[in-house]
């Protein structure tokens, strides 16, 4: 049973583990000033991870391994990369948080975490799948409620718990329907038996929705976005960030396995909920996030709308459209993280958070404006940044899927976006601080921000000009799910 | 020698504009030299014209010294030039009266530099029009001549210029506009704009083709009239004509004279190279209406002339009254197509052009010289001159005669032909003509009559007004003026048989 | 064909900008020193570029490359200028040559004339505006054309919000965003559709817009996606009724944007129609051509009508653009042979024109502090240089003959004439009315007496302001004097559009 496919199938988590296990062994051991360095360690450990499991634990042919928990594919490992990609920047973002970045549990919880959003990648069971999801999201509970002292963080925390557990318990529920209606918990066997001719689509409609409850928490499509701008804006910001684009992503691995593999036979039945859901949190989410002043709520609306977009993809329900939302979930990793790095970096010195303290940013730090630049173009649907990119690749699966007034709709809802987003950033270079004395208040950057926001700038415009690597993943990825 | 010979019209052309553009590059503080080199540039075209006139050969029909090279290929329009005995002498008359406006500026000391180039470039527009065989190019220069004038009159004139050179402007682009737009139309029907083509393919048309969805006598009958239109703003024919005084009155006196002088009779040239030979039906056709406002021009004219007070005022109107015998006899040619009648009133037209060309140029300095002395044109402030300025005086009067008709000079051998060819096809636009001819004279002496008869004003006998005798650079102009129009009035043979047979040639 | 020209013209504009950003802030004349260097190669090259084609045998695309970008999904980078987009190609280097000129500026602290403020940012967005508009004109790849579309567009924002007129510059840098966007992403739509259909019926993936040509469209496909798609990019050249972003764009936009925006942003909306709208959908075209056509007229007397009327020097220039791109629309609608070569050489021509106007404008406004017509007069004493080539670009710009303004409006008369001769008749009439506002407000503004509050503190342009201007006043006077210098080229552009249009 134990092949080196099986370990190779779950080298990077078995990594992951290694790494927290480390963190904890050596966390005691180092002074007060000293703890933020588990940032490095963090950061480093799964660059390392990431470089290992490139070098050793790549898939080969699509197998099923842990007696098919577990599917090995590229789907799978291109996710688990982003994932950790997510992970190691996030770590780094954490490090100079005031009260976060010098606990050693952060991290910790973080990398078990990350272990649980790997294996949602992967998860090819519906046991697997749900524990998995409560892996990835119960440390999230901790770090959205990690600042003890602040209340808003204990509220997000909390509130946080609370849908979350309804939601899954919920989706637990649907999951238990599936399993009777089945009698199988393997997705693929589910796909043969919870078939249309097994089951009446009034049924199926109704296990669905449980389903899509939960999956919808995840991804935080409205109608179940509420906790989100609360626990972003309470949450450390880099947990946010990581909570908007890791956790977010993952939903959607989970969507795509499980709507590809499990239901296509009831496709009639889902796609038609899905396009609905895309709309209303594509429309909600920009419509809500118009009326914002605080930064982190704005970016929560705004991850919102975007889960609307990605579901797009989803809706197309072909090889292009799975593509496409790997893609956007690609650029939109590296694109929010950005944003939410940017937002961290600068209240972290200033200690603000509204969107009218970023007057006069352009002149305290041209560097630090430039990357908002990219960011929120990005997330605007800008070239030459992911955004763009991977929006029209979503709008495309949508016009091939013959869904053109969704398409029309994402192009509406892209239209506020770009007035809010230019918005921000018209604080950013236009305005200025009171008093117009922005060279006595400089923005600086520590190393570590330096080094993560380089590094996903860097990765925003590569997604949005050197697309074809990407894509070429994304379907070599989705490849899997068709076949 | 062989490439002058065959770019002779080329040069003639564009000298001027390469004098202005080497003019560019003179330090604008030396007013001296740019004046000077103004003045012997612009004699170079007209030494070469002497060469052309020369060279010409009025026996041959047809265009002469023909020039054609590649312009826009992709509407057919190429830069082709020629003359014949009409063109040729307006290319003489034009290339005459640069340099004599251009010594006639030399008392300009505001900004000599962009005058002189304005003048310059205003000759090249003119000329361009005269030689241009294509209906395009003639439309181009037809255009460009208006932008050095406006400025000429804009940034040169007296005190009411921005009025008046709007008013030119407007006037003139409007009357163009129907211009263009008929041009336009020809081009689209026929795919060409080579006038010799033209003449050939748009008389070929037979009666019941459909152009544009309408009949062809429709669609004649309108571009007619946008062309007429065109020219008669530029004539100018009464209605049309009220830019004039405004204009020739604001205008710097040079620019008054080529106005006068050459402007002017682009309009009635437009009305013989293009209206006649394009729309000969449509001219005989409404060839009455013509007449009716070329003598109401004549007539109409002469009463306003006579009604001034300001002495530029009435040389202007008087100028209306002058170019509607140029009418006149385009409209008697017109009706009266291919008989011998015709033949007599167009030459008669085409002299009338030339004489006026001179006598209006000469008229109009005249008043330039004596309101650079006084700074009045108000009749009613001069009086009783003549014992001041006997030789300026002589030479008014002299002017004003050739002006007026009297035998002997060359306004009468003109205005006489336009009569003898008009009298027999319109006989009662002719009579009333006639009256407005009185009139003429009238005003004329009017004129002569207040500022060098009657008592004489003591203001500019004495002191610091007192009135200077002209000076011999103003000699200098107004002396070759003089002596042509006597030798017209003489013998106009040299100049009526170059016209004659281009005349005969064409109607 | 070796040298990869076309990459390196388009691809300049974004390096530089990026090296540009890496200077020091402080160092503002080394910046804009490279700047320039980047302007002046850009310049050289697209001439070369435009003279080979000229010189050469003047058929179909040349210089053309093609990298595979996207396989999967048929997306290629591929370049390659025909003689529609050669001139346009040219007009942009021009523009960001003479752009960079005027905003380099006089930093006397009395004058402060042309960028001062955070130059380095300036340049950077400025060339990736210039990179991106590059970018569309060569590119023949139909993804690659939107992706540039969209990276010319959004610089224009901060280019405006930032360095603009600070009275309505971020209400104006927002329309305009908008407005473009929007337009922009409603041809997306219809792009990604023809690019389905073209799949379904020739079973190649492609954005190519060559094969596009041949995917054989439906008739009824072209006629319901055609409007989308032409009007989605003519919003970007102004055509009306959807031009209200321009003139408030302009006003607001600093010189050399306005000059960028005017001279070739607009062209970029006309071009792009033309280029996916027009040959892409032939038979959507001749259907809906007499709509477009009355759009086209209406905005032709509307914009010069309503430029009539402006105050503000920048506002009346805006609507004469409107007027003017009217006419560009107005020979494309014409889908016959004169008519789109006069099109062609009229965004040439306006492109230069506008360029013209908005620079000396720009130049006046750093001088005087307003741009209000009634408040200006006697600049020609003060700025003779100014003065003359305002007046040229005026005469181009009443469609003199002469000057590269009449080369390219009478043949899209004669187009029109040839479709309808009433719209013809009807449009000319902005002629007289442009050049009765061209001739008052050169009269104002150059020549009468100077204000008593302007004298003593408004003073000459630069020597950098003069080479601009001579630079543009160039070209006008030479494509006026010899179209050949540019109509045969456009030409063999517009037989490929005819082919189509007779092909389909």
């Amino acid at each position: 049973m134990f092949t080196p496919i099986t370990f190779a199938s779950i080298l990077p988590e078995i990594l992951i583990l290694a790494l927290g296990l480390l963190i904890l062994i050596f966390e005691p051991f180092w002074k007060e000033d000293q703890r933020r360095n588990a940032g490095w360690l963090t950061a480093g450990g799964l660059l390392v991870t990431m470089i290992v499991s490139l070098l050793f634990g790549r898939p080969g042919e699509p197998t099923a391994t842990l007696g098919g928990m577990i599917r090995f594919d590229w789907l799978g490992f291109f996710l688990k990369m982003l994932f950790m990609f997510a992970g190691a920047a996030t770590a780094l973002l954490l490090m100079d948080h005031e009260k976060a970045g010098k606990r050693g549990e952060a991290y910790l919880l973080l990398l078990a975490s990350l272990l649980g959003m790997n294996l949602m990648a992967v998860s090819s069971d519906l046991v697997m799948l749900y524990l998995a999801i409560e892996t990835a999201s119960i440390p999230l509970y901790i770090l959205s409620g990690f600042l003890l002292n602040d209340e808003r963080s204990t509220e997000a925390g909390f509130k946080y718990l609370l849908f979350g557990t309804v939601a899954s318990t919920v989706m637990l529920y649907g999951f238990s329907l599936v399993y009777g209606f089945s009698g199988t918990t393997d997705l693929v066997e589910i796909a043969a038996m919870f078939t249309s001719s097994n089951l009446s689509p009034l049924l199926g409609f109704g296990v669905l929705v449980l389903i899509l409850v939960g999956l919808g928490f995840k991804v935080s499509a409205v109608p179940f976005h509420f906790w989100a701008p609360d626990v972003y804006q309470g949450a450390p910001t880099p947990v946010a960030g990581y909570l908007s684009t890791a956790s977010k992503a993952a939903g959607f691995a989970v969507v795509l396995r499980l709507f590809f593999i499990a239901f296509p036979d009831f496709s009639e039945v889902w796609m038609p909920i899905l396009a609905l859901l895309a709309a209303i949190s594509m429309t909600v989410g920009n419509l809500l996030a118009l009326p914002q002043t605080n930064i982190k709520r704005l970016l929560a609306f705004s991850s919102i709308s975007h889960a609307g977009y990605a579901l797009i993809g989803v809706v197309a329900f072909s090889e292009l459209g799975a593509t496409s939302v790997v893609f956007y979930l690609a650029a939109y990793i590296a694109t929010n993280l950005l944003a939410f790095g940017i937002v961290m970096a600068f209240s972290r010195i200033t200690g603000l958070e509204e969107i009218t303290d970023y007057a006069g940013l352009s002149r305290r730090n041209p560097l630090l404006a430039l990357m908002m630049l990219a960011a929120f173009l990005s997330l605007a649907g800008m070239p030459p940044f992911g955004g763009f990119v991977a929006k029209v690749f979503v709008f495309a699966a949508g016009v091939e899927a013959n869904f053109v007034w969704l398409v029309i709709v994402g192009i509406l809802n892209s239209i506020i976006g770009v007035y809010y987003y230019l918005n921000v950033l018209k604080y950013v270079y236009l305005y200025r601080m009171p008093g117009e004395d922005e060279e006595q208040h400089p923005v600086p950057l520590t190393r570590p921000y330096t080094i993560a926001l380089v590094m996903l700038v860097v990765g925003v415009v590569l997604i949005g000009t050197v697309f074809a690597p990407w894509f070429g993943w994304s379907s070599d990825g989705v490849f899997v799910l068709f076949n | 020698m062989e490439f002058i010979n065959d770019h002779l019209l080329s040069l003639i052309l564009f000298l001027p504009t390469i004098a202005a553009l080497i003019m560019l590059f003179l330090p604008s503080g030396e007013t001296k030299l740019l004046r000077w080199f103004a003045f012997a540039t612009s004699l170079i075209p007209f030494v070469l014209t002497l060469v052309l006139w020369n060279n010409f050969d009025p026996n041959a029909t047809g265009f002469q010294f023909e020039e054609k090279y590649v312009w826009y290929e992709a509407i057919n329009s190429s830069f082709h030039l020629g003359v014949d005995g009409i063109s040729l002498s307006m290319v003489l008359l034009t290339t005459f009266l640069t340099p004599l406006a251009i010594l006639a500026s030399f008392s300009v000391t505001d900004r000599v530099k962009p005058y002189m180039m304005l003048f310059l470039f205003l000759e090249t527009g003119m000329l361009g029009v005269f030689m241009a065989l294509d209906l395009l190019i003639f439309f181009v220069f037809w255009e460009i001549g208006l932008v050095p004038m406006y400025f000429l009159i804009n940034q040169w004139g007296s005190a009411n210029r921005d009025y008046a050179s709007l008013k030119f402007m407007i006037y003139t682009m409007g009357g163009s506009l129907g211009l263009l737009l008929a041009v336009q139309m020809l081009g689209v029907l026929f795919g060409t704009y080579d006038l010799l083509a033209l003449y050939e393919r748009w008389n070929s048309l037979t009666a019941d083709s459909v152009l544009l969805g309408m009949s062809v006598g429709t669609v004649k009958t309108i571009a007619f009239w946008a062309f007429a239109i065109a020219f008669a703003v530029k004539v100018p024919l009464w209605p049309f004509h009220t830019w004039l005084p405004d204009a020739h009155t604001e205008a710097p006196t040079a620019g008054s004279m080529i106005l006068a002088g050459v402007l002017l009779k682009l309009g009635a040239y437009g009305f013989i190279r293009l209206v006649l030979p394009l729309y000969p039906l449509e001219a005989k056709i409404f060839a009455g209406v013509l007449a009716v406002l070329a003598v109401g021009a004549i007539v109409f004219g002469a009463f306003g002339s006579f009604g001034q007070t300001d002495f530029k005022r009435l040389v202007a109107y008087s100028s209306v009254n002058h170019m509607g015998f140029v009418v006149l006899g385009i409209a008697a040619a017109g009706l009266a197509a291919g008989t011998a009648d015709a033949h007599i009133a167009m030459s008669g037209a085409v002299l009338q052009m030339f004489n006026h060309g001179l006598s209006a140029a000469g008229m109009f300095f005249l008043v330039g010289v004596i309101y650079e002395r006084t700074h009045t044109r108000n009749l009613n402030d001069f009086g009783g001159l003549f014992p001041l300025v006997p030789i300026y005086g002589g030479i008014l009067i002299f002017t004003s005669m050739a002006s007026l008709g009297l035998p002997g000079l060359n306004g009468f051998v003109s205005e006489f032909m336009v009569v003898r060819g008009a009298y027999p096809v319109l006989t009662i636009y002719t009579v009333i003509a006639m009256l407005g001819l009185l009139f003429t004279g009238a005003y004329i002496l009017k004129g002569i009559k207040s500022v060098l008869h009657g008592p004489m004003n003591e203001h500019w006998a004495h002191g610091e007004h007192k009135l200077t005798e002209i000076n011999t650079r103003e000699l200098f102009v107004i002396v070759p003026l003089m002596a042509l129009m006597l030798i017209l009035g003489i013998w106009p043979a040299w100049l009526l048989e170059v016209i004659n047979k281009a005349v005969v040639a064409l109607f | 064909m070796n040298f990869p020209i076309l990459s390196v013209i388009t691809f300049l504009p974004f390096i530089a900008g990026v090296i540009i950003l890496m200077m020091p802030a402080a160092r503002k004349n080394e910046t804009r020193a490279v700047a320039l260097a980047t302007a002046t190669i850009d310049l050289l090259l697209s001439g070369w570029v435009y003279l080979q084609y000229l010189l050469g045998d003047m058929t179909g695309y040349q210089f053309l490359e093609q990298y595979n970008w996207l396989p999967q999904l048929g997306i290629t980078l591929f370049f390659g200028v025909d003689g529609m987009s050669a001139p346009l190609v040219l007009l942009t280097g021009i523009v960001m040559f003479t752009g960079v000129l005027i905003s380099w500026g006089d930093d006397d602290p009395h004058v402060m004339s042309g960028i001062q403020d955070r130059p380095r940012e300036f340049f950077a967005f400025l060339f990736l505006l210039a990179g991106g508009v590059f970018g569309v004109f060569v590119s023949l790849d139909l993804f690659m054309l939107f992706f540039f579309y969209e990276i010319a567009v959004f610089p224009m924002y901060l280019l405006i919000a930032i360095w603009g007129w600070v009275k309505t510059r971020e209400y104006a840098a927002m329309k305009l965003t908008l407005y473009l966007f929007i337009g922009s992403v409603v041809a997306l739509v219809g792009a990604l559709a023809m690019y389905w259909v073209q799949y379904q019926n020739t079973g190649v993936l492609s954005f190519n817009m060559l094969d596009m040509e041949t995917a054989g469209f439906s008739t009824a496909f072209q006629n319901l996606w055609f409007l989308p798609v032409f009007l989605g990019f003519a919003v970007l050249g102004g055509i009306w009724p959807f031009h209200n972003w321009s003139p408030d764009g302009h006003v607001a936009a600093p010189t050399a944007v306005s000059m960028f925006h005017a001279g070739v942003l607009m062209k970029l909306g006309a071009f792009a129609a033309l280029r996916v709208g027009v040959m892409l959908l032939p038979e959507g075209a001749k259907t809906w051509a007499p709509l477009i056509m009355g759009f086209a007229g209406v905005a032709v007397v509307y914009g010069a009508y309503i430029a009539f009327v402006q105050t503000d020097l920048k506002y009346m220039i805006g609507f004469s653009s409107v007027s003017h791109m009217g006419l560009v629309v107005l020979g494309v609608s014409t889908l016959n042979e004169t008519g789109l070569v006069g099109a062609g050489v009229q965004m040439f021509s306006h492109g230069v024109m506008t360029a013209l106007f908005f620079a000396v404008t720009g130049m006046i406004y750093d001088r005087a502090h307003t741009r209000m017509i009634p408040e200006l007069g006697g600049m020609a004493k003060i700025m003779p240089f100014a003065a003359i080539g305002f007046i040229i670009g005026g005469l181009v710009s009443m469609g003199m003959p002469g000057f590269s303004g009449f080369v390219a409006e009478f043949p899209i008369f004669m187009g029109v004439w040839r479709e309808q001769w009433l719209v013809a008749v009807i449009s000319s009439i902005s002629i007289v009315i442009t050049a009765a506002y061209i001739m008052m407000n050169i009269r104002k503004v150059f020549f009468s007496p100077l204000p008593e509050n302007l004298e003593g503190h408004v003073g000459d342009v630069t020597v950098l302001d003069k080479v601009a201007i001579v630079t543009l006043c160039l070209f006008m006077i030479a494509i006026g004097l010899f179209p050949s210098v540019m109509v045969p080229m456009v030409s063999t552009g517009v037989e490929n559009i005819m082919r189509l249009l007779g092909g389909a």
